[in-house]
């Protein structure tokens, strides 16, 4: 039922999240870390809300990045040096301005793409029980399962999407190098051995020399 | 707008976005300026303009647009792949101003598509949930779609691994064949030198 990206406020859910006092917000952000770099990113979080970073390294170098979360005071709730992918879950213990950072310093010449999807708050009911009357219709709990299978079925795709662009990285990385080394060898093995014959040749035609002098 | 980020004034920042054709993205932002004088941001400076650009995955420019300190762009891909989306302020301030920075608030919404406003202010149960269903069913189109740009990257994944392959076998048969070849000519030419050096 969510569409990628900033998944508040959902639309169907556009009059239940106005009057729903938690927003519930899900950022996701694809972005370029180039080497010796660090990206912070920021939210205002309220106390006691529950939030998801979740975060992959797409392409470049090893797949790592360090990552690191903080709280408002400056403690850190996070640290992982050379992750491949993570995903941590808190709960905001106060309100304020979290930060979290990205860091590819431990690199010197390799860009690494990161995703990160940072989810604050539950998603609120698709059918809030504040006015309600009678229980769910069949319809309605009808349209809750859909909603949270499609959930579910987004969740994965990203995933999916996510690890095939690892993996398809890596492949065509692999690709080049093939390539490049098997040129450079062949050449270096051309070079060298036709180097060996001349060498050979040249002591030889040296020795010659030597002895004609001595001779005479 | 939750979500901020700082970029130097000059400086231009960069996001990707995988998506399948005709996909619609709206990105909603905020920037303010850092005013050295009370140490905060400024919530809105004045003349303070974003340059943004999406560029699709060819190179061709799908957007590029000068917008006000606060906006939303909008834009709707032709082709699946990697668009970019790039943030440049039109400030003419040089970075040399020490502790000049800018905040950047990001919200981006992909294949997001605007409920009807009738289905808020319907007070017919059925019409609410003929348009939630309606809405429902669309946003499985982007789902389909978007498996469908998946079954296309995995088939270009495969290509490049098969091609891998094939390389691997095809430049050790080149260089096993050098090799041959290059001792063969080898001991011939040394052989033949020794014997016009009448060494043996």
């Amino acid at each position: 039922m969510l569409p990628r990206g900033s998944r508040g406020p959902l639309p169907p859910l556009l009059l239940v999240w106005a009057l729903a006092a938690c927003a519930a917000r899900a950022s996701e952000i694809t972005f370029e870390l180039p080497d010796n770099a660090k990206q912070c990113f920021y939210e205002e979080i309220a106390q006691g809300t529950k939030c998801t970073l979740e975060f992959q390294v797409i392409t470049g170098g090893h797949y790592d990045v360090d990552c690191r979360l903080e709280d408002p005071d400056g403690l850190v709730l996070y640290k992982e040096m050379k992750k491949q992918y993570d995903s941590f879950t808190f709960t905001a213990s106060r309100n304020g301005t979290y930060k979290f950072c990205f860091s590819n310093e431990f690199s010197t010449f390799t860009h690494k793409t990161v995703y990160f999807d940072f989810q604050v708050g539950e998603d609120p009911p698709l059918f809030p029980s504040e006015n309600r009357v009678t229980a769910l219709t069949q319809m309605e709990s009808a349209c809750v399962s859909i909603h949270e299978a499609l959930k579910s079925v987004i969740d994965y795709q990203t995933h999916f999407r996510l690890r095939e662009a690892q993996g398809r990285s890596r492949a065509e990385d692999l690709n080049t190098r093939v390539a490049y080394w098997s040129i450079g060898e062949a050449i270096i093995l051309l070079v060298v051995s036709i180097g060996q014959v001349f060498l050979l040749k040249s002591f030889f035609s040296d020795k010659r020399t030597t002895t004609t002098r001595v001779g005479s | 707008l939750a979500l901020y980020f700082h970029i130097g004034e000059r400086e231009e920042k960069c996001i990707i976005e995988d998506i399948p054709s005709d996909t619609l993205l709206v990105g909603n932002y905020k920037v303010q300026r850092w005013d050295i004088h009370i140490h905060d941001f400024l919530e809105s400076a004045p003349g303070l303009g974003m340059f943004v650009t999406v560029t699709s995955p060819t190179g061709e420019v799908l957007l590029s647009k000068l917008y006000g300190p606060q906006g939303t762009f909008t834009f709707t891909s032709y082709i699946s792949g990697e668009h970019i989306i790039c943030f440049q302020s039109n400030s003419t301030r040089f970075a040399v101003i020490a502790g000049s920075k800018l905040r950047i608030h990001l919200d981006i919404r992909v294949g997001e598509h605007f409920l009807d406003e009738s289905a808020i202010r319907a007070k017919d149960k059925v019409n609410e949930v003929n348009i939630r269903l309606e809405h429902l069913i669309e946003q499985i189109h982007h789902v389909t779609r978007e498996q469908d740009y998946e079954r296309e990257r995995e088939e270009k994944f495969r290509k490049t691994s098969e091609e891998t392959n094939s390389n691997i076998l095809w430049w050790a048969i080149v260089q096993t064949l050098i090799l041959i070849s290059v001792g063969i000519w080898q001991i011939k030419s040394l052989r033949d030198f020794f014997i016009s050096k009448k060494l043996v």
